[in-house]
């Protein structure tokens, strides 16, 4: 049913109808309002579960890893400092193959403290071994975190599911929420398999020495690897199942003519496909190809749709510093090395802390990489706050 | 004595924690986890933290637990034994015995916030604190739990501060079941643990497991050291039950702490020439201060 409704209402009433066994969080804006109204629906007996109210991220992190050690369905929200806060449990939960889903209100990393939006958090999470599903507006968000149970406990592996906070968590969308049954028809019961339980005594998080631990972690890999494969699977039965594209590993808009192509993820493709249209009708030939499944990497699936694409433009919400574009440095490893010789990846960082991304500043990266490729350059920079000497 | 009484008086050997763990040999930490899983019985979950006990008993694929064993990190067992509790819940399975355990420095220092918040939320969960009043498992360096006088190999000159005192403040959570208890009296320890597991809501269990190691004693003399330990006063044996004080172990014939301090090497260096320094002196102080408080 299409529904006028808050980004964040939307996911908690996915989630609800998801039918998790426990739920705990704390509260760290902008994701707040997630967990608030699924305490209000766990409140009102709209949903069977056990609502954690914790201490800490760090504790809600471990509640829901001890819930899914114990074989619930368990789910989690948080943001920014708090995801930091999780870190330590959010790779532990990983190596113990536990399903969980979490959300991730993408905002920036202190200092200075900033409570809105970029994609720092979750990216400093990358390496953790958690698929990563961004969403690009509050219907792909609501109907990623469906396809989040289902991707989670077909691989054993934990799904965070980002979302840009505020752009996405705090806008009233029009959004299409299924009948519970539906949602139960698409996503069964969860049967966990490797369980504390008395009646067969085994023991969950061993410790492993030289001789075993490489294996785990490449074990770990490998299953990380195969998940695209779950990802692209459940995408396509979401697709049967409530008539809607969601998901997946890409998408693209306007690709095949394109003699550029941007590359972005999150919400912020949104303002890319309206120029992309706006240059359209100019007689340019700009194309995008936006990246919903960050972890697991879609490699392959870049290389293919890029292929005799020479012009490519990295635009992302977050940095490695000292380093550049994370996203641009993931863009760039996609092509083999005797393919990369032609092609100019430009490398764009905009938005950090909540700047606004604006059609006009988009142009002007359009503009600038048509005349010579860009190494990195920081999209909107006021030079005037920032002295001579450090610029 | 009635049946349940006599129930809970039984010493119970069922080998929950079996033979050919890691730990050195007269582990205080060793012995109690025994005692403690073999207290609870098969139908217990074993959420431990990172630390001595969970090095020595959990290396893949060799764990020496028979009951369901779950390790997370150092800081949360308490927060992950939450979930367990929830989930149960949640899935409307049990009862079970959840026993979250850790060490000194996990329960008194880094997963501090993580007990206060399963105790105040009122989880059906014994918590279980193995107190050898050190960082054993990275080497003995202090905790929070490391008595005045003491070297560790971060204090090496002796610590300079009091022990924290944690089942009062585990028992100021308002909390129905707190107690102490030593290793060197099994019965009284699985007493205990099978009280804690009868009451629903959070428990506290604090035990004194010395570690041969870390003290700087030998292995046999563990349990003699308990003994001195309660003796002296320096490690008070009681239980609070819904806040009110009761139990209370009265000391037969006390002893002076230099009976207590003489045999570890870790308060060797308050001795010169066999002559006590004033830090001796503090220390029957504190262990003074325990009598009157505690009426030992
Ligand atoms: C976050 C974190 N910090 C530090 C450590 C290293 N570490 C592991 S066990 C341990 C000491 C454990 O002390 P305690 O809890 O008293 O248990 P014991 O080994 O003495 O039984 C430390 C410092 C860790 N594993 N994780
Ligand atoms: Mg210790």
């Amino acid at each position: 049913m299409l529904k006028q409704i808050e980004g964040s209402f939307a996911v908690a009433e996915m989630v609800a109808m998801c039918r998790p066994n426990v739920i705990s969080a704390y509260p760290i804006t902008p994701q707040t309002h997630i967990v608030e109204e699924l305490s209000v629906i766990v409140g009102k007996g709209q949903l069977d579960a056990e609502f954690v109210n914790v201490e800490s991220e760090f504790s809600a992190a471990s509640v829901v890893l001890g819930a899914s050690a114990a074989g619930a369905r368990a789910y989690t929200a948080t943001s920014s400092q708090g995801l930091l806060l999780m870190s330590e449990v959010v790779y532990c939960i990983a190596g113990m193959r536990l399903p969980i889903v979490m959300t991730c209100a993408n905002r920036a990393i202190s200092a200075p403290l900033s409570i809105w939006n970029d994609q720092q958090d979750s990216m400093a999470l990358r390496d953790a071994g958690w698929i990563q599903l961004h969403a690009e507006d509050n219907q792909e968000a609501s109907d990623l975190h469906v396809q989040a149970f289902k991707i989670a406990e077909k691989t054993s592996l934990p799904v965070m599911v980002c979302m840009d906070g505020f752009i996405l968590t705090h806008a009233f969308e029009p959004v299409d929420l299924p009948e519970p049954k539906e949602v139960d028809a698409f996503l069964p019961p969860f049967k966990p398999t490797n369980i504390v339980d008395p009646r067969w005594p085994r023991g969950i998080g061993l410790f492993a020495d030289p001789r075993f631990y490489h294996e785990t972690r490449y074990i770990l890999h490998r299953a990380m690897e195969k998940s695209g494969k779950t990802i692209k699977a459940v995408s396509a039965e979401f697709a049967k199942s409530f008539g809607r594209e969601s998901g997946g590993f890409i998408k693209t808009y306007n690709l095949k003519d394109a003699d550029l192509v941007i590359i972005s993820m999150g919400s912020v493709v949104g303002t890319i496909k309206d120029l992309i249209d706006e240059f359209a009708e100019e007689g340019k030939k700009v194309g995008l190809l936006q990246i919903c499944s960050y972890r697991p990497f879609p490699r392959k699936e870049i290389y293919d749709a890029l292929k005799g694409k020479m012009n490519i433009v990295v635009l992302e919400k977050s940095i490695s510093l000292g380093r550049g574009g994370i996203l641009a440095s993931d863009v760039r490893w996609s092509f083999p090395r005797a393919d990369k010789k032609d092609r100019n990846i430009s490398s764009f960082i905009a938005g950090l802390g909540g700047r606004n991304i604006t059609k006009d500043d988009l142009r002007y990266m359009v503009e600038k990489v048509k005349k010579e490729p860009v190494e990195l350059e920081f999209l909107g920079l006021n030079k005037d706050l920032i002295a001579k000497k450090d610029l | 004595m009635n049946a349940k009484a006599e129930e809970f008086d039984k010493v119970e050997k069922k080998d929950l924690f079996a033979s050919g763990h890691r730990a050195c040999g007269g582990c205080g930490q060793a012995l109690a986890a025994r005692l403690v899983a073999d207290a609870a019985g098969e139908n217990t979950i074993a959420c431990v933290a990172t630390g001595c006990l969970e090095v020595f008993s959990s290396p893949y694929p060799d764990p020496a637990w028979r009951i369901p064993f779950l390790h997370s990190l150092f800081e949360n067992a308490a927060a992950v034994a939450s979930g367990v509790d929830a989930a149960y819940k949640a899935l409307k399975k049990g009862p079970v015995n959840i026993i979250a355990q850790g060490g000194d420095g996990s329960t008194a220092d880094i997963g501090f916030q993580s007990i206060s918040g399963m105790l105040e939320r009122g989880h059906n969960i014994l918590y279980v604190c193995y107190d050898n009043e050190a960082y054993m498992n990275t080497g003995v360096q202090r905790s929070s739990f490391t008595p005045y006088g003491a070297k560790t190999s971060t204090t090496p000159f002796g610590n300079t501060t009091r022990k924290k005192n944690m089942p009062m403040i585990a028992a100021d959570h308002g909390i129905p079941y707190v107690a102490t208890a030593a290793v060197d009296d099994y019965r009284d320890l699985q007493r205990k643990v099978k009280t804690a597991l009868s009451i629903e809501g959070p428990k506290y269990i604090h035990i004194l497991a010395p570690c041969p190691l870390g003290w700087a004693h030998h292995g046999e003399l563990t349990v003699e050291i308990c003994r001195l330990a309660k003796d002296t006063g320096l490690f008070p044996i009681f239980e609070i039950i819904d806040g009110k004080m009761t139990n209370v172990r009265k000391i037969p014939a006390k002893v002076p702490v230099d009976e207590y301090l003489k045999v570890q090497g870790r308060f060797k260096h308050l001795y010169k020439k066999g002559v006590p320094s004033k830090e001796v002196a503090e220390i029957q102080e504190i262990a003074n201060q325990n009598i009157e408080r505690f009426n030992l």
